[in-house]
């Protein structure tokens, strides 16, 4: 059992757990990821390393709401245990001295790319960090990055913070610049990574994605994360998660990750409805006892 | 002729005339819509008859044919008097893990291939005796723990919760031994938890087996991926004076043919886990999905093909084919199973071979181009090689496709281990004898070592690889193996 020694809202369906587990923050490198499972009932979801301690044991993900076991995490509470936190899982990021690196996170890709710009930045890389966001109350880990990295540029799709935009129009900006780039590591939303590699591939920039696929047990044995990459089919979670974007197909990605939206709405809906009904009882139950 | 207990004896030629006791189980269209297990078991009486048929052969060849020599007529004697748990106990003097190897030997291969009866009449029952008193074992509280000889002190880790896995602990703890298993799936068993359905073996049995060895003092860490959190070496410095490897055969096998990653194309690892370990047959009670279609295709023709199409109809499929290079006599998958497919309706085409795999704009697969084959000379496995008819090709209607061909070895183990030589397939090269692998004190067995084998081999390998660590760990020179193995041999005889 793997307790929650804090647990935070960064913004709207977003939770960050600190976690209790020596030995795996001990060991646990930039890039890897982890597999979570709330209870025997529940599924094995992979959450990427968002921050590690090895001093105090203590590992941080940061999950978002998207389903039913995303949703029922995000209800765990400080001093609740996971079932089961597996890892570190994948291959760690490929960190040398490169020179000039951009890490660029959107959404929750945005707190794994914290201890990759760290380790880039000790090695002796100039590490520029762009994050981007929809709006400006779903920007995290802000500061988390400006620490991590010499310089932090930002991009809101409305434009209610940084630059309007996307996270490429800073991007394709410092390309257009002239600013001389050696490397590019993104993780986000799928069509976030898909629009970084179609900006970097013309400039020929060595660009690296990481890939989230659907897992069940991270460990090569199943072949539910298989991927296409230079056309070759690779398992994500130990031949990845980190892909040279240029060869990856996406297309295909995209639609492998809708496999279970059927079942998976069945599931949040249901998960949702029960939670309604289970506030509303709350709710009355004082009532009950005046009467 | 009257025994002491005044039943009367009888004569062999009697016994012989017996005819082979069938074994209750639910009916075809009752079991496809459950996951229980098919077979209801013998009953006392019926297993008590069945041991009758056995004639007590002076030389018994059906212990030969038996991978762990179990003393098939000891144990058949015992159950025809009547010492249910006796029984047990006498099989578990060589094999640790009965009411799983009752359910899951390919026995027709192997003890009741060579039965005397076989020739005439119908073999005894020996799985089926096997795993009544196993059950009986269980069920009425029996179990016993072994006094445990005082600690060595020695400490043992054990990769892998297979049955080799689990042999080896057993067999390790009690020689006295600290023995520590580290599995990287959240539940220990291995393929037995994983891949064997609940209908052929209730995992009720494998927990039981897994608390057995808790008894014994072993302890199980699960979620803990060696090679990963620690690897080998590091469990050297965690003080381990030995270490023992049986990751199994866990990489799933593709064919690498068009269409492959389309939606609706699970490997059988992927389909049997997300069912089984994931009690997905439970969604959304359990919160893994599994999507099963009307038309679900599996190919392969072993005891993994079969596991994965009786669980598509289990789980609503309409059409569950079989589609598999060879003919029906090639199939490597047990008698038993082959035979329960066909009774619950499964379709097969032999002789028939995936080309590619055609999709809809949204990635799921709709159709399977297939090929016909004929058998020509026969390759090194000695099965006839199938070889495709030129414009033979046809389409069948899929919406769900299950790769079962086989699996290889998972390779995180030898990558992250220097210096452990492996030969071309990534199996884990050993001494046969010992189990020592080209590192002195990493030993391994089971299907890491042989490639996907038989449960009965791994834990096989579990017990030669138990002897040699505790002869490792205490300094006892390997070389009396020999001498040792020359006594039983001819005791045996
Ligand atoms: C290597 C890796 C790292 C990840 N890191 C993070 C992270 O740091 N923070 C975060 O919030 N999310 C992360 N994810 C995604 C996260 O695993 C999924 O959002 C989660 O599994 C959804 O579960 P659910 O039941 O809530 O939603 P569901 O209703 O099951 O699914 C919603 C969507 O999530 C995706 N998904 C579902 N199951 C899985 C699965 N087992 N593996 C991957 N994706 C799945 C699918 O695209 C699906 O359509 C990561 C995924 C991978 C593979
Ligand atoms: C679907 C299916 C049906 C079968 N049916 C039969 C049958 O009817 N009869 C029969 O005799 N045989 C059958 N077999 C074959 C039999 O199950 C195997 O030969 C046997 O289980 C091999 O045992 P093992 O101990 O070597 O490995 P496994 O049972 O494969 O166990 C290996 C274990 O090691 C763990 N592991 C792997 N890597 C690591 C790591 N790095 N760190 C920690 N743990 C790790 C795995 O998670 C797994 O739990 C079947 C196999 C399958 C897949
Ligand atoms: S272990 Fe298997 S082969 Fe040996 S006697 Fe039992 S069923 Fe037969
Ligand atoms: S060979 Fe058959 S009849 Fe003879 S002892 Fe063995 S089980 Fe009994
Ligand atoms: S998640 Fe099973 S092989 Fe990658």
């Amino acid at each position: 059992m793997f307790e929650i020694i804090d647990k935070r809202e960064l913004c709207d369906k977003v939770y960050q757990f600190k976690i209790r587990a020596q030995h795996l923050a001990k060991k646990a490198k930039a890039g890897q990821f982890v597999i979570l499972r709330k209870d025997e009932m529940g599924e094995r979801v992979p959450m990427s390393i968002g921050g590690l301690d090895p001093a105090s044991g203590v590992l941080t993900v940061v999950i978002q709401e998207v389903g039913k076991t995303s949703a029922s995490m995000n209800r765990m509470k400080t001093g609740d245990h996971f079932a089961d936190v597996v890892g570190p899982l994948g291959i760690p990021s490929h960190i040398e001295k490169f020179g000039h690196c951009v890490c660029i996170g959107g959404g929750v890709g945005i707190p794994p790319i914290r201890p990759i710009a760290q380790a880039l930045k000790e090695i002796g890389n100039k590490v520029t960090t762009i994050i981007g966001s929809r709006t400006k109350d779903l920007l995290i880990f802000e500061q988390e990055l400006r620490e991590a990295s010499h310089e932090l540029l930002i991009s809101t799709d409305d434009g209610s913070y940084g630059t309007h935009g996307f996270v490429t129009t800073i991007l394709q900006k410092m390309i257009d610049d002239g600013g001389h780039i050696d490397m590019v590591i993104a993780i986000g939303p799928v069509p976030m990574m898909k629009a970084v590699v179609a900006t970097t591939r013309e400039p020929k920039i060595k660009t690296y994605v990481s890939l989230n696929p659907i897992m069940v047990d991270g460990t090569g044995m199943c072949g539910a994360c298989r991927v296409t990459v230079g056309g070759k089919t690779r398992f994500a979670c130990v031949d990845g998660p980190d892909f040279d974007g240029h060869e990856v197909d996406f297309d295909e990605m995209t639609k492998r990750m809708k496999m279970y939206v059927r079942y998976e709405k069945q599931a949040y809906d249901r998960f949702l409805q029960d939670e309604h009904c289970r506030l509303a009882k709350a709710a009355e139950a004082p009532k009950d006892k005046n009467a | 002729m009257v025994d002491k207990n005044g039943k009367k004896k009888l004569t062999t030629k009697e016994r012989m005339q017996i005819p082979r006791n069938p074994m209750p189980e639910q009916e075809p269209n009752d079991r496809i819509c459950n996951f229980d297990e098919v077979p209801y078991g013998y009953t006392p009486e019926l297993a008590m008859a069945e041991a009758e048929r056995c004639i007590m052969c002076p030389k018994p060849k059906c212990i030969s044919g038996c991978p762990v020599e179990v003393d098939i007529p000891a144990f058949i004697r015992m159950i025809s008097e009547g010492d249910f748990v006796g029984a047990a106990r006498k099989i578990k003097e060589t094999n640790a893990l009965p009411a799983i190897c009752g359910r899951v030997c390919p026995q027709e291969e192997q003890c009741e291939a060579v039965c005397v009866l076989v020739k005439k009449y119908k073999p005894v029952a020996i799985g089926y005796l096997e795993r009544f008193v196993a059950n009986f074992e269980r069920e009425h509280a029996e179990i016993r723990i072994p006094e445990l000889p005082p600690s060595t002190g020695k400490k043992i880790a054990v990769v892998g919760s297979g049955p080799a896995g689990l042999t080896v602990a057993a067999d390790l703890a009690q020689m006295g031994h600290k023995v520590i298993i580290f599995e990287a799936l959240h539940k220990p068993g291995g393929v037995l938890i994983y891949g064997i359905p609940e209908f052929r073996l209730p995992k009720k049995v494998v927990a039981a087996e897994v608390d057995y060895l808790r008894k014994l003092g072993v302890e199980v860490n699960t979620s803990y991926v060696v090679g990963k959190l620690d690897t080998v070496d590091e469990l050297f410095e965690m003080d381990f004076d030995a270490v023992f490897v049986g990751t199994g055969a866990g990489l799933p096998n593709f064919m690498r043919i068009e269409g492959e990653n389309l939606n609706g194309v699970y490997s059988a690892n992927e389909f049997l886990t997300r069912s089984n370990l994931m009690a997905a047959y439970d969604f959304p009670e359990h919160d893994t999905p599994i999507f099963v279609g009307k038309n679900v295709a599996v190919l392969g023709g072993g005891n993994t093909a079969m596991d994965s199409v009786r669980t598509s109809l289990r789980l609503g499929a309409q059409n569950g084919y079989i589609v598999y290079r060879r003919s029906r006599k090639e199939m490597p998958a047990r008698i038993e199973e082959i035979h329960h497919a066909e009774q619950e309706g499964v379709q097969f085409h032999f002789l028939t071979n995936p080309v590619r795999y055609i999709g809809n704009d949204e990635g799921w697969v709709t159709d399977m181009e297939c090929i016909k084959m004929e058998l020509g000379e026969p390759d090194a496995s000695g099965r006839r090689r199938p070889i495709p008819i030129e414009g033979s090709n046809f389409v069948i209607p899929v919406d769900t496709v299950v790769v079962a061909v086989g699996n290889s070895s998972n390779p995180l183990i030898p990558r992250t281990t220097p210096g452990l030589e492996t030969n071309k397939w990534g199996n884990i090269v050993v001494n046969e004898k010992t189990m020592m692998s080209s590192r002195p004190g990493i030993f391994a067995g089971g299907d890491i070592v042989t490639g996907g084998a038989t449960v009965i081999l791994a834990a096989g390998a579990g017990k030669v690889a138990a002897r040699a660590i505790h002869k490792y760990v205490m300094g006892i020179p390997f070389e009396e193996e020999k001498e040792e193995e020359k006594e039983e041999a001819t005791r045996g005889t």
